[in-house]
């Protein structure tokens, strides 16, 4: 046994977009344990809600992170619709699941990309935010923002996509998928690739469901789990099914995550094939009163709103339990034994995102 | 000291920002923007970087490190504060542990309004920080001084 030494791993890292900082206990080249310290991107978001209105906590819901933004004010939305029993319009509940589906397929593109770039394959980094930037051309042209797309309000949505419009986005999205199989070739089948990842931070399925792992993380262990599967929205209407895989390591994780984008931008034909003509938005009757649990599937796996209304203006509470907080527990069990030099692949696969967990 | 602006480093920190001004940064990096054409890289060290490019409202916790990667950083160094938040507060300005703005901590040479900013705002408040860096290695190199701080007389 070596002696033990400890090493500061952030909250400043080149690796790490934003700030959390790990004492990583070191025997030789082994992770013994990984004490985890947080706290730098919490905002106080929360208690923000008794300061601001219902309907303009959407918008500061969607700020929850920037890389999930959409899913987060959906789901805000959801929660106080249910409060205040709104039936928002068909064409709404479409545009917003395009949305979603949209915002997935950036988000995971853009994982790609940084996990890429954290196992050293500098091109395919920039491969995937290239194919990433065309995307978020189109999510301009539809919502009107790059990332924080501020259509999502109480009651359905801020604005509507006229068919042209959208016959323009489903042919771009489908020279995106021909370009984007190129990319996912390489995630799958390169060797270095596979070195980096196959058998690297394994996450056995017991482990995933008992430490209560969410998301890419879970199903990459093989519990074919998918809020979605709850049917929000119109996703009952849809044809699809949680990918899974059996492996647990980070090459599974990844292999969920491209095979996802794939089914993301299915999710999207079909939604655009059966989106009817109608009104985006209902007028809100009222102030929300009682409490609701709203249960959505964002990029990084299952997110639970909580509001709880008393007829005024302003919500009495709101939480949100968000997929990265839900995936620290399994994180830390993977991270030990693990050799420091893997590290950042392996905080990757579980795609954290500090802001949503910290809010 | 000469020619900063012909290759100027850039340390990217996020301070309580919520990730959608920082996806913009690293967009800047990737090939639709690439800032590298410029001679710009994006450095992990903040011993290396002439540039501080900083997000977000900064927070209590944060403080600390927001003042720690400031004073790191060798002379001459401009600060770009990147985004409502950093501006400040932006929507995060009534929370209660958020100091609103990145000003409130260090010295702020360019600010970049957006919510979230937008790629070809952030290359054009580098742009226009380059031009405040070059003026401050003239004067430090006036001053005789050779990246230290100045002694007290």
């Amino acid at each position: 046994m070596g002696q033990r030494t400890i090493i500061p791993f952030g909250p400043q890292h080149p690796v790490l977009p934003e700030p959390i900082h790990l004492d990583l206990v070191m025997e030789d080249e082994k992770v013994v344990e990984a004490i985890p310290s947080i706290g730098f991107i919490h905002r106080g978001l929360e208690k923000m809600a008794e300061k601001k209105d219902f309907q303009e906590m959407a918008y500061i819901a969607e700020r929850i992170c920037g890389i999930c933004s959409f899913i987060h004010s959906m789901g805000y939305c959801q929660a106080i619709e249910a409060l205040l029993k709104l039936e928002i319009p068909k064409r709404a509940e479409y545009l917003r699941v395009i949305w979603s589906e949209m915002s997935r397929i950036h988000s995971h593109l853009l994982w790609l990309g940084l996990t890429a770039d954290a196992f050293g394959f500098e091109s395919l980094f920039m491969h995937s935010w290239r194919v990433r930037e065309k995307l978020l051309d189109l999510i301009e042209e539809t919502s009107g923002g790059r990332v924080i797309f501020g259509v999502c309000k109480v009651g359905g949505v801020r604005r509507d996509v006229d068919a042209e419009t959208l016959r323009r986005a489903l042919e771009a999205l489908a020279a995106l998928e021909a370009e984007y199989r190129e990319i996912a070739g390489v995630f799958s089948r390169d060797a270095s690739v596979k070195r980096r990842m196959t058998g690297i931070g394994v996450l056995p399925k017991e482990d995933a469901r008992a430490l209560g792992a969410v998301g890419p993380t879970l199903r990459g262990s093989g519990v074919a789990w998918d809020a979605r599967r709850l049917q929000y929205a119109v996703y009952g209407e849809l044809d699809w099914a949680p990918i899974t895989e059996e492996a647990g390591d980070c090459q599974a994780r990844c292999l969920v995550r491209i095979r996802e984008i794939f089914q993301s931008f299915d999710l999207i034909r079909q939604a655009a094939g059966k989106i009817s003509d109608g009104p985006v938005a209902v007028k809100v009757p009222g102030n929300p009163r009682g409490e609701y649990f709203a249960r959505l599937e964002q990029p990084r796996g299952e997110v639970v709103y909580y509001v709880k209304g008393n007829g005024t203006k302003n919500l009495q509470r709101f939480r949100v339990r968000t997929p990265t907080f839900a995936n620290l527990p399994p994180l830390l069990k993977i991270l030990q034994g693990c050799e420091l030099s893997d590290v950042p692949v392996i905080v990757l696969t579980i795609d954290p995102c500090i802001s949503c967990a910290e809010r | 000291m000469a020619f900063f602006k012909k290759s100027p480093w850039l340390l990217h920190y996020d301070a309580s920002s919520c990730n959608g001004c920082d996806i913009e940064v690293l967009a800047c990096l990737t090939p639709i923007y690439d800032v590298e054409r410029f001679g710009i890289v994006n450095t992990g060290n903040p011993k290396h970087a002439d540039i501080l490019l900083i997000t977000g409202a900064v927070n209590v916790q944060n403080e600390e490190i927001v003042r720690n990667l400031y004073g790191q950083m060798p002379d001459p160094k401009v600060v770009v504060a990147a985004g409502a938040c950093a501006m400040s507060g932006g929507v995060f300005q009534d929370s209660y542990n958020v100091l609103g703005g990145i000003d409130k901590v260090i010295p702020v040479d360019v600010y970049v309004p957006g919510c979230a900013v937008r790629p070809e705002a952030i290359i054009d408040g580098v742009v226009q920080s380059l031009a405040i860096l070059e003026r401050k290695a003239a004067e430090l190199k006036r001053r005789g001084g050779s990246g230290e701080p100045e002694k007290p007389s």
